[in-house]
């Protein structure tokens, strides 16, 4: 048996969903409680069956996370100047100049964390919220998959804001060189915050229900 | 149909299907069958140990902050900045409330969330009953998890390290390996921790 020390509710034979025996989950604790219970009565978090603002949340929060991006690419993430000349890096310029630099390895990370890991995370988000009304390629193992990578990978694209923010408070020797943040490291922090909330905003329990619906 | 007695369910939180719910034997893992999270997996031990583990980031914690964290020289000329002063490269003009954000993530979160571990596991692990408001700790310190980002922070500063490499000379200061530590005491204790026996352990010495 795959769970251990866990058996089904009711005996039944299929898999039976707390909506579907009328009880409501606790998505903080776990803990089943009575349909019509507010708040759950072990940890405190808000109940619902499923919920229902849950999409609405998501597309805001993914609009506000592309918006943001848009300077974040635009805009100078870097100023540094050097005897008194003043070089303007962008996002994918940082990464050119570590690359150009032959530090390819940390080219490959920063290019990763400020330039895959965004732009995939908003194809990812999209794909799953429009999945549960159109159909998908991908089945619902495939897409919890993709929903449990999107989670966890989403607070690593900040590493470029704190490199930004280690080395302007380092390289600060005056004439010599120094580095200053430029505009686009508030606005990419922004983007990644947003896409974080967009992300925690989808509730994975729908992708469940759509495919119990297809299968009916 | 009339709904089923809710006592002794329990629900997965990623699919909603429904479990009755076992002993669960220390060191065993339970899977939702239907989509594969990992539902319960205790350790024996555990509270103990991650009361420790949490114990021994939040001093750490503190070097992290009071110390200098690196250093660096070119030509005669010596900068020494600590995390503090990371926090503060964003504080003027524009950027300025991006170093609140900064202070929050790399700082002030990671502190808050081991202050509500203890608070909540410290007296789980002595026997003793939960303090008051242990849940609402034990929530916000799960809801704080993902905006914890000592570990992105750490990544960081290796690729700002490679960066500067061919401009100066760079010298670690104590605070950088106090970080690094604290980033693997802190991976460590969030890998041993199960949250179904946190949350069954703070109802039943309740009920007591
Ligand atoms: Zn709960
Ligand atoms: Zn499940």
């Amino acid at each position: 048996m795959q769970a251990h020390g866990l058996e089904d509710a009711l005996g039944t034979p299929r898999l039976l969903t707390a909506r579907d025996a009328g009880l409501l989950g606790c998505r903080a604790c776990g803990r089943v409680s009575a349909a019509g219970t507010g708040a759950c009565a072990r940890c405190g978090a808000r109940l619902a069956s499923r919920d229902p603002t849950s999409l609405q949340r998501v597309w805001a929060w993914w609009l506000a996370g592309l918006i943001a991006y848009i300077p974040a690419n635009l805009y100078p993430m870097l100023l540094t100047s050097r005897f008194g000349h003043v070089r303007e890096n962008t996002i994918i310029g940082g990464a050119l100049d570590l690359a150009h630099h032959g530090d390819y390895g940390v080219a490959a990370i920063v290019f990763a964390a400020s330039v895959l890991i965004p732009v995939g995370k908003f194809l990812a988000i999209a794909y799953l919220a429009l999945s549960l009304k159109l159909p998908t390629a991908l089945g619902r193992h495939g897409r919890h998959r993709l929903h449990e990578v999107v989670e966890f990978i989403g607070r690593w694209s900040m590493i470029d804001v704190f490199v930004v923010a280690i080395l302007s408070a380092l390289v600060q020797f005056g004439f010599a060189a120094t580095i200053n943040p430029g505009i686009a490291a508030a606005t990419f922090a922004l983007s990644v915050a947003f896409t974080m909330l967009s992300a925690q905003s989808f509730d994975p329990r729908l992708i469940w229900d759509a495919e119990e619906r297809d299968s009916r | 149909m009339a709904a089923p007695d809710p006592t002794g369910l329990i629900a997965c939180p990623t699919c909603d299907a429904l479990y009755r719910e076992r002993r669960i034997g220390a060191d065993e893992v339970a899977r939702c069958r239907r989509c594969g999270t990992v539902l319960a997996a205790p350790q024996s031990g555990a509270m103990t140990r991650i009361t420790m583990l949490a114990g021994a980031a939040l001093v750490l914690m503190v070097a992290a902050v009071s110390f200098p964290f690196l250093e660096l020289s070119e030509m005669g000329l010596q900068q020494r900045s600590s995390v503090v002063d990371a926090i503060l490269a964003f504080s003027d003009g524009r950027t300025a409330p991006l170093s609140l954000a900064l202070a929050l993530l790399i700082v002030l979160l990671p502190a808050a969330r081991l202050l509500a571990l203890l608070y909540t596991l410290g007296p789980m692990a002595l026997g003793w009953q939960p303090w008051r408001h242990a849940a609402l700790a034990f929530r916000w310190a799960e809801k704080m998890r993902p905006w914890a980002m000592a570990e992105v922070f750490i990544v960081g500063v290796a690729v700002a390290l490679v960066k500067v490499a061919g401009l100066a000379t760079v010298t670690l200061g104590p605070a950088f390996w106090a970080f690094c530590l604290l980033v693997l005491i802190t991976v460590r204790k969030d890998s041993i921790m199960c949250r179904l026996t946190v949350w069954k352990t703070l109802s039943e010495r309740h009920a007591s």
